[in-house]
């Protein structure tokens, strides 16, 4: 499955990646195993997305969470909590 | 000209206001929101702020905002332009413009839209001070803002 991962401010600039396209090299059902995958480079993403950090998801531009589904093509960005107005 | 705008530009309030009475005679009200940025923010000082966005979806989120408002109350139209890039205190960041026939859905809407833009339209600011530059932290009071609007719990 591929998808397109983005990443916006300051979790974008500690990944420093704005963007990538993965390809899944397990089976994933939900955003919770793409964040497992993530998690797996170690390093800075492991600690990115370890629990308890305050960070928001959407899929395909809708707010979502770890249970989202997730499916081939599917644009899934990570982003800390909003902060406009 | 769409209902919810991103832009880099300043807007001009009087025009956006203006459109919502063109060719109409209905509107008996419109209330206002703007947002600027200031010069001090959690006790430093500010001297330039950048904000940042998700193309497309900060639009669909601005949009879906709007509809909800026209769901929740009785409106005839309202505008969203919300800046993004470089700005400077002063500079106007926000603008929310409802219309109604009366004042009371107007006042509601107008609060109801910058509430949820606080907590739902993916932007974020970072700020320039004199310590450096930061990212501004979201602020539970916005969450706690935007709870009174969940169903039953409507001001």
């Amino acid at each position: 499955m591929k998808l397109t991962l983005l990443y916006f401010a300051s979790l974008r600039e500690r990944l420093e990646c704005p963007m990538e396209r993965v390809e899944m090299t397990v089976p994933t059902e939900n955003v919770a195993g793409i964040v497992a995958q993530l998690r797996r480079r170690g390093g800075i993403w492991d600690e990115a997305f370890a629990p308890g950090r305050a960070w928001r998801i959407s899929v395909n531009q809708r707010m979502g969470t770890l249970d989202s589904p997730v499916a081939e093509g599917d644009e899934i960005a990570f982003f800390p909590p909003v902060t406009g107005g | 000209m769409p209902r919810a705008r991103v832009q880099a530009e300043a807007f001009d309030a009087g025009i956006e206001i203006a459109a919502l009475g063109e060719g109409r005679r209905d509107v008996g009200a419109v209330a206002t929101f703007i947002g600027y940025v200031r010069d001090r923010n959690d006790g430093t000082g500010v001297s330039r702020m950048t904000l940042e966005h998700y193309p497309g979806m900060t639009e669909r989120a601005l949009e879906d905002i709007c509809d909800e408002a026209l769901g929740r109350w009785d409106l005839l139209d309202l505008r969203v332009v919300h800046r993004v890039g470089v700005l400077e205190p002063g500079d106007p960041i926000v603008l929310v413009a409802v219309s109604s026939a009366h004042r009371g859905e107007a006042f509601a809407a107008c609060e109801f839209v910058m509430d949820y833009l606080k907590t739902q339209a993916p932007f974020w600011k970072k700020e320039e001070t004199s310590e450096g530059s930061r990212w501004v932290d979201a602020r539970s009071s916005d969450d706690d803002a935007a709870a009174r609007w969940e169903a039953g719990k409507a001001p």
